[in-house]
């Protein structure tokens, strides 16, 4: 019984570290996927004239925590970034019509 | 009786033109770009929401909006903070360039008593033209480097042209050109376009709040906000032009500033000093 368990805990072992080490291995890529669809939609919010300093800042982060290998951080913060730049284009877009509500008639 | 029938139709299908032409027209009017009028109802707006203080008095911003605050400033321009930077402008307005003219030279009146006609729409160019710009042009045509459009040499330099038009009324023109009929257009509705993550138009404050507290600072009303220009700001510890507001009223709501004199900046220039037109230059200014 006390085998079984103890087999049981090494395979759990091993388990949780290939869970740990698989992602770790492949997040190089995913971090250069999101960062790179992340400064396309901040350069489309340039176009607009309505960049957000939430975004480079975030952008910012991301490529520090990419420098420093913790892929798995810059991947979540480039994929921040890209929700916000992506916000900033719906304000740009939407306030295209919407201003008008603010104006003083 | 097929004749009566037609008459019917063809007056029924006019009726129902005109009808349409009609409905049409309000929003067609609506839309159409009408200075005087928005001017008429921007004024109006600030004087119905504040109906104590006196239309001279807006262009002294947050000390207009509270009658402590409004003592503080009476004390503060007995001795202002403003003024080394008005002696340092009034040095350098007067100091020749190295090619012997000086920005007199640049200047309908020698550049003495005229801040109030700007920003002014440049018919050869087709933009706007600042006050700021036309000061680093005037620079660059005389084979001087330009200044920083925030620092404090513009500052200075602006400050003691509009103490020369101290008490003279806002006078901004809009000639009957389509383009600065669009700069007009397009100043306006940057002033009311939301941006930054906090979602903050320049109206969310200094239509929608003037008066109210944003964290400890009293916010200023529209009406008259850029009549002070340039300001010693207690907050920078130092002077600020008009093009330092503009980026860092951008930066504070999170969104990038643009570049200084870019032309967004230039029209809403020109749009908040049109619907400030009548009210007196107060520049240099003093805020907390």
């Amino acid at each position: 019984m006390r085998n079984m368990m103890q087999k049981s805990a090494l395979v759990l072992a091993l388990l949780a570290a290939g869970a740990v080490s698989a992602p770790a291995a492949g997040s190089e890529d995913e971090f250069k996927a999101a960062y790179a669809a992340a400064e396309t939609a901040n350069k489309e919010a340039g176009k607009l004239r309505n960049q957000w300093t939430t975004t480079a800042a975030t952008l910012a982060a991301s490529k520090k925590a990419a420098e420093a290998g913790e892929f798995d951080k810059a991947t979540a913060s480039a994929k921040e970034a890209e929700a916000l730049a992506k916000a900033s284009i719906f304000q740009a877009t939407s306030e295209k019509t919407r201003w008008k509500e603010l104006e003083i008639r | 009786m097929k004749r009566r029938s037609a008459i019917t139709l063809v007056s029924a299908a006019l009726a129902f033109a005109a009808l349409t032409l009609a409905s049409a027209l309000p929003s067609d009017a609506a839309d159409k770009v009408d200075p005087v009028a928005d001017a008429k109802a921007f004024r109006k707006f600030f004087t119905d929401k504040f109906p104590k203080v006196k239309l001279e008095d807006f262009v002294n911003g947050p000390y207009s909006m509270n009658e402590d605050l409004y003592r503080q400033w009476q004390e503060k321009e007995q001795f202002p903070p403003y003024e080394f930077s008005l002696e340092m402008g009034k040095e350098m307005f007067s100091k020749p360039f190295k090619n012997g003219k000086s920005y007199a030279d640049c200047f309908p009146n020698g550049g003495i008593g005229i801040r109030q006609n700007y920003p002014y729409f440049d018919e050869k160019e087709g933009k706007i033209i600042t006050l700021e710009l036309a000061l680093n042009r005037c620079r660059e045509a005389n084979g001087e480097a330009p200044y920083s459009y925030v620092r404090d040499e513009m500052a200075a330099l602006t400050a003691y042209m509009a103490f020369t038009s101290r008490g003279k009324p806002m006078d901004i023109k809009i000639p009957d050109d389509p383009r600065a009929l669009a700069a007009y257009e397009n100043g306006k509705e940057y002033f009311y376009t939301r941006r930054g993550q906090l979602n903050f138009s320049c109206a969310t404050c200094h239509v929608q709040s003037p008066g109210e507290r944003i964290r400890a600072e009293i916010l200023a009303p529209a009406l008259g906000i850029v009549n002070a220009m340039p300001i010693y700001r207690s907050e920078w510890s130092g002077m600020g032009t008009t093009s330092r507001r503009f980026t860092t009223c951008n930066s504070q709501i999170r969104g990038v500033p643009l570049s200084p004199q870019d032309d967004e900046y230039r029209n809403v220039e020109y749009y908040l000093s049109y619907v400030s037109n009548g009210l007196p230059i107060s520049g240099p200014g003093a805020r907390p």
